[in-house]
């Protein structure tokens, strides 16, 4: 069975779904990215969604859930790479994504990350 | 007695030259002549064409009223031609129309001539005859319509292209200058190309300035609050500017929930806030350091 992978990255894990979201895949990446959160004491987690083309109302409320579970294992939860044509999507259903950061790409997400942990560490 | 028709294909072939004397002739004397969009020459010009075009056709078909069919399709094109032309000139659609069926009137006094005292064959020949340039005028009518809605359908377009450019003020700094009114179709133009080129130029922040909006009610502001959502998607925060007082009023009035957003009385007070969070050089900070 596929699976999305999870690499962890100093105190970040960087999840990157290269394949079509389908709901068992996102209910695996559930389960699969809160045992690493704790397994890895993570404090960041990275989603790029750079090639997903298209969501539905299950995958967005997936990510929002994701990024709610990570944030009570006190990991922040930074979304990135949302193409147009998804961002539009995501608005018409009405699912903002509130509580979920985002970035342009991986690069501008990582600093985010790094930014919040260096708040912290002051 | 002649069959149906064939008087009316009579004068069409014989008396041309007469027929388009008069018609020509009418048509300058009628109320909706417009001299002020078209000469006498061209006028003269097109009476002609359609006149020669309606006897060749007039005699290869066998209907006289079936101007659909191909006999009639030379015939079809250039009155299409003219309606169209006369839509873009600016002559109002009974005007228009007018020019086919002000034939009538020429035709008709040729036909009385023609029966005499025939009673009968007069009024049936009379009746073809109308039946005829009723169709064509009609198909006139039709044509003009068509391409005036051509015409508002290419504006509109042209307009919802105009309406929505993005500019980039600064590095990481877009603006999107609306004008007009927001539809759910233009937001969704707006909403796109917004969100193209934030991925084009990687901006962090995008400044909506709605100086040029002139009402703002619920759906307007819901149709913003979409696009500032969708922008945070792509990672880049919105600020709103160009808040005129009424507009501010009406908001808070309607009950409009714009505290999510960062709101700014105008542009360059958003671009000030904008070049601040970003940690933009100015010109003569570059040249110092």
């Amino acid at each position: 069975m596929e699976k999305i992978p999870i690499l962890k990255m100093g105190r970040f894990l960087l999840v990157t779904v290269q394949v079509d979201m389908h709901d068992q895949l996102a209910l695996q990446l559930q389960d699969d990215l809160t045992a690493r959160i704790v397994a890895a004491r993570a404090r960041g987690v990275l989603i790029d969604i750079s090639s997903l083309e298209v969501v539905d109302s299950f995958i967005g409320r997936m990510i929002s859930n994701i990024a709610a579970m990570a944030k009570v294992l006190d990991a922040e939860t930074v979304v990135v790479g949302i193409q147009p044509a998804v961002a539009i999507t995501l608005v018409e259903l009405g699912l903002s994504l509130e509580g979920v950061r985002t970035a342009l790409d991986v690069d501008r997400g990582m600093t985010l990350l790094h930014e919040r942990l260096a708040d912290e560490q002051r | 007695m002649p069959t149906a028709g064939q008087t009316l294909r009579k004068i069409l072939a014989q008396q041309q030259k007469d027929l388009l004397a008069d018609w020509v002739q009418a048509q300058l004397g009628a109320t909706t002549r417009r001299a002020d969009l078209m000469k006498e020459s061209e006028l003269r010009e097109q009476s002609r064409e359609f006149l020669s075009l309606m006897q060749a056709a007039a005699i290869d078909s066998g209907s006289l009223t079936q101007i659909d069919g191909s006999h009639w399709s030379a015939a079809r094109d250039f009155l299409a031609r003219v309606s169209r032309s006369r839509a873009q000139q600016g002559f109002s659609p009974s005007e228009t129309a007018t020019f086919v069926l002000s034939l009538k009137q020429p035709l008709f006094t040729r036909l009385r001539g023609e029966f005499g005292q025939d009673a009968q064959g007069l009024a049936d020949e009379v009746w073809l005859t109308t039946e005829l340039i009723d169709r064509l005028g009609l198909f006139t009518a039709e044509i003009y319509l068509k391409s005036r809605e051509e015409i508002i359908q290419r504006q509109q377009r042209e307009m919802m292209e105009l309406s929505t450019p993005v500019v980039q003020l600064w590095d990481n700094i877009l603006a999107l200058p609306l004008i007009g009114t927001l539809d759910s179709e233009r937001t969704q133009v707006v909403m796109e190309s917004l969100l193209q080129k934030i991925v084009e130029t990687g901006a962090s922040i995008s400044i909506i300035d709605i100086t040029g909006v002139p009402t703002v009610d619920t759906l307007v502001a819901q149709h913003l609050l979409k696009t500032v959502a969708a922008a945070r998607l792509m990672g880049a925060d919105c600020i709103i500017s160009g808040i005129r007082p009424q507009i501010a009023q009406t908001i808070v009035h309607l009950g409009v929930n714009l505290s999510e957003v960062t709101t700014k009385a105008s542009l360059a007070d958003a671009f000030a806030v904008a070049l601040k969070r970003t940690q933009a050089k100015l010109p003569q900070q570059l040249g110092n350091t």
